[in-house]
């Protein structure tokens, strides 16, 4: 058992007291902080670049747009081959040797990018539109080979892709009903409905973001966007805010890491890092045990200016007084 | 305020001006409280009724 | 039998559990230990104060954000008294962060974990990282670009952990439901306690100079 602990009197035997009004101090510092914040607010207001749509990615850059479709659709995107928790591809599980807690989670969200991102929208569509109703029924009746071959010819054709007025053209070849789907998405996309769809997901009241916030991840336009505004994580974008407005400046630590070898090429960087903060995290918490860490005040004599008064005030006292 | 701010490259380093000024800010304010005079005390009683000045 | 009394004396036969925490809360902390009228003279720095600004904005952040839960997260978007709540809310964010920090460093060169204090300084870091992480569930609920690409990029870092399977920052719903509610209520909670805790204890005496042969009041004095 420790020391009683409510014996204040004890503990602070011989030192002399004040009157100190903790209630008033938080009053003032409640006004105080108040003016400062309202002044803030008044000034500079607060960040505020309005949301990337879907509908302002196809109409800003088509080609992009396309390009990640496509990708959704031949299931080589980032999504796509991302692995727990969307997929049960492997290509962003990070591990560190045996330690596996991404593969141990698991499929939680169990994404499609092909039917969720593009035939699923595509499908409700199609309803009055003979041209997409053949396309798509060409396309599902179409082996895994054929489709593969669609796509990958269509993806090489979209390197050299050129778009007119909205649409985008690509150099006649082989890629079945593709183009129609992709001229079709396009479509749904510029009208704003595949915000919409890629919402919805057959529920009436929406709150998850998850489709098509992954579906303009694996675009270059929404990361063009945040690259203008040092949002990368190369750029210590953690710790930056759209606008001249300050960030979340105390992540300097955790975005540092990404920054620096061997983590800023590392394959598992996020777990790495996740772990390193993990540690330094319990390194902060257990300071009062931890040898020199617990130390360094007594070294830094920072404390001898807080409390100069005590110090003065103890060097003209007998010490047997403070004893 | 919505136009991206001017960004301080220090080697690996990279930083914000806004973000620069808020841990300037800080490393200021932190001064200002170590050397600043906290107002005085009146009332100062000891166990022994002894005034310490 | 006993008789009803306004004195709150203990009774010796009294074995309720009720009296049992009344008493040690009593012992533990007598009101003229939570609202002291008087601190030792040394509490006489603006080094003190870190902790009580920190708190202030915390309030000024609730109370902003009560606005806004109470308006919804699409009400700032679209009016401007809702972006200046939403202003207020930002800018006491980042003093709350602010003045966390510098109590931070404040204490750490006052070693004020000292003399039984390890506890409260314990619940300090975890105040620090429940705020972070309540800090960032709000940058995701903005509803706006930097929302976005918060969720998006942040998204790998928690997968990678195995927390992305119950804690999915694309979902917008999750994250402004633990914002608003969660996370407010946690940190409000802590912070309490950690007033607590230091009105229990009082705050810690100076360090003492070592003196030849003796080690008393050394910041490594933990227990």
């Amino acid at each position: 058992m420790r020391k009683p602990q409510a014996d204040q009197e004890t503990y602070y035997r011989g030192i002399p007291t004040v009157p100190y009004d903790l209630l008033k101090e938080l009053a003032l510092a409640f006004v105080a902080s108040g003016i400062v914040i309202f002044v803030l607010a008044l000034v500079m207001s607060s960040p505020e670049v309005p949301p990337l749509t879907i509908q302002t990615w196809a109409q800003q850059d088509p080609v992009d747009f396309v390009t990640t479709a496509t990708s959704e659709l031949a299931g080589t995107s980032f999504s796509a081959a991302y692995g727990p928790p969307y997929t049960d591809g492997s290509d962003s599980v990070q591990v560190l040797g045996p330690f596996a807690p991404q593969q141990w989670a698991g499929n939680a969200v169990h994404l499609d990018t092909a039917q969720d991102f593009v035939l699923g929208p595509l499908g409700t569509a199609a309803v009055g539109n003979p041209d997409l109703t053949s396309a798509l029924s060409t396309y599902g009746a179409a082996d895994d080979a054929t489709k593969q071959s669609w796509l990958a010819a269509y993806t090489s054709a979209l390197g050299t892709a050129t778009t007119q007025s909205g649409e985008v053209v690509v150099p006649a070849g082989s890629y079945g009903p593709v183009p129609v789907l992709m001229a079709n998405l396009i479509a749904v996309a510029h009208s704003g409905g595949l915000d919409e769809l890629l919402l919805a997901g057959g529920h009436f009241f929406q709150t998850n973001y998850t489709k098509p916030l992954l579906f303009m991840g694996d675009g270059g336009y929404l990361a063009g966007l945040a690259a203008d505004q040092h949002l990368l994580g190369s750029q210590w974008g953690m710790m930056n805010e759209t606008g001249s407005y300050p960030g979340q400046a105390w992540l300097w630590l955790y975005s540092m890491w990404y920054q620096l070898p061997p983590y800023n090429t590392a394959p598992n960087a996020d777990l790495l890092v996740v772990l390193t903060m993990l540690a330094l995290t319990l390194v902060l918490a257990f300071v009062p045990h931890i040898p020199v860490l617990r130390d360094i005040p007594r070294w830094i004599p920072i404390h001898r200016l807080v409390w100069r008064d005590y110090y003065r005030w103890r060097r003209t006292r007998p010490s047997s007084e403070t004893a | 305020m919505d136009t991206p701010a001017t960004y301080v490259q220090l080697g690996f380093l990279v930083i914000s001006v806004p973000n620069l000024l808020v841990i300037l800010g800080m490393v200021l304010v932190f001064l200002a409280a170590l050397f600043a005079p906290f107002p005085a005390h009146h009332g100062i009683e000891t166990d022994h009724d002894e005034h310490p000045e | 039998m006993s008789t009803p009394s306004s004195h709150p004396a203990p009774e010796p036969g009294d074995a309720t559990w009720t009296g049992a925490a009344r008493r040690l809360l009593e012992r533990r902390l007598p009101l003229t230990h939570l609202l002291p009228s008087r601190q030792p003279f040394f509490v006489g720095s603006w080094v003190y104060v870190f902790g009580v600004v920190a708190i202030t904005a915390l309030i000024w952040v609730i109370g902003s954000g009560i606005v806004l839960a109470f308006f919804g997260p699409g009400w700032f978007h679209v009016s401007g008294v809702g972006r200046f709540v939403n202003s207020i809310h930002f800018w006491s964010v980042q003093l709350f962060f602010f003045f966390v920090v510098l109590h931070l460093w404040g204490q750490y060169f006052m070693a004020s974990w000292r003399d039984g204090r390890a506890t409260t300084w314990l619940v300090g870091v975890v105040i620090f990282v429940v705020g972070l992480v309540t800090g960032f569930t709000g940058y995701v609920s903005q509803q706006n670009l930097d929302a976005q690409w918060i969720a998006i990029n942040a998204k790998d870092g928690i997968n990678a952990t195995g927390a992305g399977s119950f804690f999915n920052v694309l979902d917008f719903g999750q994250m402004y439901g633990i914002h608003v509610m969660l996370l407010p209520i946690t940190v409000t909670m802590l912070v309490v306690l950690h007033v607590v805790q230091v009105r229990m204890r009082g705050v810690v005496k100076p360090i003492e100079p070592q003196a030849p042969g003796g080690r008393r009041n050394a910041p490594t004095d933990v227990a």
